[in-house]
């Protein structure tokens, strides 16, 4: 019977208050950590500057904020999705799925990837692409045969690294990041060490290659960090011998614990990946609700406010944070203000 | 007996004393005092740890009470803060608070133009926090007639500089930081002598909005204050009487059979449920079924009287049986009903517990984080104060556990000083409430 009167009460006080509850008056926004700081310097400046609310900006990944943006339209489904990805084939179906249609893709700058240890640890100044796969790379070729990874050390495929025992913390497989590091390193490495063509030559398709070309050896050797940057600095901080993936706005605030490696001679900064030369950079995006503008008051000024030169420009507040504004930001500004949709 | 008595004096027959210890009673007297030391180095050991985690906690958390000022003088000419010169306030506002910088800038030169420095001029706003345009802006917004005049403004340094006057920043670490260089220390170590540079109590971290992970000097604790209270609010109203309710009938009214059995049982079981289970259900029940607001502190307040009800059944069940029979029995005996008889003796008797599980369920869900992170309460979310009642209850907000999570997650490491802080506060309110239960059980608890 209490059981019975318990849920009673709590299923009526819920339609009471559902019915109550007050058109909503902030924009919501939700989705990837890498954006999250952005973001949230946005919404403060926005909230300081206009007579809205503070956006509420949550993070979750990327993934996990495309997939609340596409649970439907209406006033409790979040106005804008950040992701450091670009919108996937899939997410556009659940989104269509859902009922929501136009949505504004809107790209915001350029982030870039960067390979970090421990401040006193061994000398990880240098990688090719190449090291990382030998390193990590699940399979790997030595003496023109593919074999799973033998290697302990980093010195055994490259002299000229220090001879520390391999462990790298890597993002999770939720993150956008890791996306990109699978892309941009261990593919490359793997095309650059001729593991791909030998695999391909072993009889294996393209994509299957491809596919055995990102896999990681795990085993304690290569850790996935499903939290954020934090806890990869956690890690690094008590491994000497551990390597870190991190976002270059992250290292820069963390210089007094992190020494960070260049990738093909590289270092890595807003200049360099601005001009493409560092070669692990992705951009980052966030979505617009199309139905929600006009709905939720203030949503179309935030999203123009978020591009304008003054905040996303070369001596904004974004980049003064460690984004890589982006060149065609004007195209960007233009999209916003005609609401042009995917 | 008789027995015993036989045993005890056969061996003093044997020309033993009873004055002496036999082997058998060494033994058994060595095995208690090993237990005893045992338990006092289990003690020593947790009061150990406590004293440890205290002293990180005071150590790393007592600095985010005290924040770094800036004095300045800001001159704030008419023709760029109010072009038409009608002291319109829609005019005024058009100037954002990026039009305040250059301002700000100026009187930093002002400032510093005593001082042999490297800065150049333009790099000379890296000791203060980006807060300081709106700082200024605001104080004009609210005041218009300030255009004209200068006027001085007391503003945040920023997080590094904070640092450095905290002794968490050392010159070395600057070396390869872009935030700030060395050269910015000498100025800010001569502002200080000067009274230019001040530290101050930081009422703003404990009254304060979150703020942006570019401002970590700005955040404070005290909107995420609100959203725990008006949770708590939510807990208490809810889970107090129905959790009473429950109980008064369960142990005093409903008949003892399977399905009271079965009840009972699930209620133990719930108790040990974990918190992020008790997340998930508020997230499926209250957010996409019942469409309630995301990251509410109503939804937040729900989901975790779930979590409480058991607590305060279980208690409530305990004290009430710790109420003796007799009383029951003279009640009835003296003509009065069976719900006469709870509520005019039983309950009484029984408030003292009752009051203390509840307290202390409470206590349990204000520093509940787990389910609060799947209900969208974690983020940068607790940065406006609500208006009123209701938008207390249903605008997004954060609570203490959830913004000390968030701060420990992001990337500057000034956020790591405010998280410790957090945490202090968070305690405070935890040994309040505590401190309250012993108190309440202390006073009215009856002994039979």
């Amino acid at each position: 019977m209490s059981i019975m009167k318990l849920t009673a009460t709590t299923a009526v006080l819920a339609a009471l208050t559902a019915t109550s509850a007050t058109a909503r008056d902030n924009v919501q926004v939700a989705g990837s950590s890498t954006v999250l700081p952005y973001a949230s310097i946005v919404a403060e400046a926005f909230g300081e500057n206009f007579d809205f609310p503070t956006p509420v900006v949550e993070s979750g990944g990327s993934s996990a904020g495309l997939k609340r943006f596409c649970e439907g339209v209406g006033e409790n489904t979040i106005d804008i999705a950040n992701s450091s990805r670009p919108i996937r084939e899939s997410d556009i179906a659940l989104c269509t799925e859902n009922g929501v249609n136009d949505i504004i893709e809107v790209r915001i700058g350029y982030d870039g990837i960067v390979f970090a240890s421990q401040i006193d640890g061994p000398a990880f100044t240098a990688f090719e692409a190449s090291d990382i796969f030998n390193a990590l790379g699940a399979t790997v070729l030595v003496d023109g045969e593919v074999v799973a990874n033998p290697y302990t050390q980093w010195a055994e495929f490259n002299a000229e690294l220090p001879a520390a025992d391999i462990l790298a913390f890597i993002p999770g497989t939720k993150h956008g990041t890791r996306e990109v590091f699978e892309d941009k390193v261990l593919l490359q490495g793997c095309e650059d060490t001729g593991a791909m063509e030998a695999m391909m030559a072993g009889g294996m398709s393209e994509d299957d290659a491809e596919d055995a070309c990102i896999e990681v050896r795990g085993n304690g050797i290569t850790v996935d960090i499903d939290g954020d940057y934090t806890e990869t600095l956690a890690r690094v901080d008590t491994n000497p011998n551990g390597i870190g993936v991190f976002g270059l706005a992250f290292y820069e605030n963390n210089t007094d614990s992190l020494k960070v490696a260049t990738i093909g001679g590289v270092e890595p900064k807003t200049e360099t990946i601005a001009s493409g030369e560092y070669p692990v950079s992705r951009p980052l995006f966030f979505f617009i609700k199309k139905a929600h503008i006009g709905v939720i008051p203030g949503l179309k000024e935030f999203a123009e406010f978020f591009i304008s030169d003054e905040i996303a420009g070369p001596s904004g507040p974004l980049s003064a944070y460690g984004l890589v504004a982006d060149p065609e930001l004007s195209d960007t500004q233009a999209t916003v203000a005609n609401e042009d949709t995917l | 007996m008789t027995d015993n008595t036989a045993d005890m004096a056969a061996p003093a027959s044997k020309g033993k004393s009873l004055l002496a210890q036999d082997a058998r009673t060494r033994k058994r007297n060595a095995a208690e005092t090993r237990f005893k030391a045992y338990g006092i180095a289990a003690l020593a050991f947790s009061i150990l740890f406590l004293a440890m985690l205290l002293f990180a906690i005071v150590r790393n958390g007592v600095p985010a009470f005290t924040q770094t000022f800036v004095n300045i003088e800001v001159e704030l000419p008419a023709d760029v803060l109010d072009k038409n010169g009608n002291r319109d306030i829609d005019d005024i506002k058009k100037v954002s608070t990026f039009g305040y910088n250059p301002l700000i800038q100026d009187a930093l030169v002002a400032v510093t133009a005593d001082l042999e420095t490297d800065v150049a001029d333009g790099d000379l706003k890296k000791m203060l926090s980006s807060s300081a345009g709106a700082t200024v802006r605001n104080a004009v917004i609210a005041n218009p007639d300030l255009i004209g005049q200068t006027v001085e403004f007391e503003v945040l340094a920023s997080s590094r500089v904070d640092g450095y006057m905290k002794g968490r920043v050392v010159r070395e670490d600057l070396a390869r930081d872009r935030n700030l260089d060395a050269a910015h220390l000498d100025l800010v170590d001569a502002l200080s002598e000067t009274g230019g540079v001040t530290r101050k109590f930081n009422w703003a971290f404990i009254l304060g909005a979150d703020a942006s992970e570019s401002r970590p000097e700005q955040a404070g604790i005290g909107v995420a204050m609100l959203g725990s209270v008006f949770m708590m609010l939510v807990v208490l109203l809810l889970s107090l009487p129905i959790g009473v309710a429950a109980s008064i009938y369960l142990e005093e009214f409903a008949p003892q059979n399977w399905i009271t059995d079965l009840i009972e049982v699930n209620i133990s079981n719930l108790a040990a449920v974990p918190s992020i289970v008790f997340g998930i259900l508020g997230l499926a029940v209250f957010i996409q079924f019942a469409h309630l607001p995301q990251s509410a502190p109503l939804v937040g307040g729900l989901t975790l009287t779930l979590m409480t009800l058991p607590t305060i059944v279980i208690s409530t069940r305990a004290s009430l049986k710790a109420v003796p029979p007799s009383i029951r029995s003279a009640a009835l005996g003296v003509g009065a009903s069976e719900m006469q008889t709870v509520f005019h003796h039983v309950l009484p008797l029984a408030m003292p517990g009752i009051l203390t599980g509840t307290i202390i369920g409470l206590a349990q869900a204000l520093g509940e984080t787990a389910p609060l992170l799947l209900i969208g309460m974690v983020g940068y979310i607790a940065s406006n104060y609500p208006d009123g009642i209701a938008s207390g209850f249903l605008d997004p907000n954060s609570a203490m556990p959830a913004q000390i999570f968030e701060w420990a997650k992001r990337a500057d490491p000034a956020y790591y000083e405010r998280a410790w802080g957090g945490i202090i506060i968070l305690l405070l309110f935890l040994m309040t409430m505590n401190i309250i239960a012993i108190i309440l059980r202390r006073r009215f608890e009856r002994r039979w």
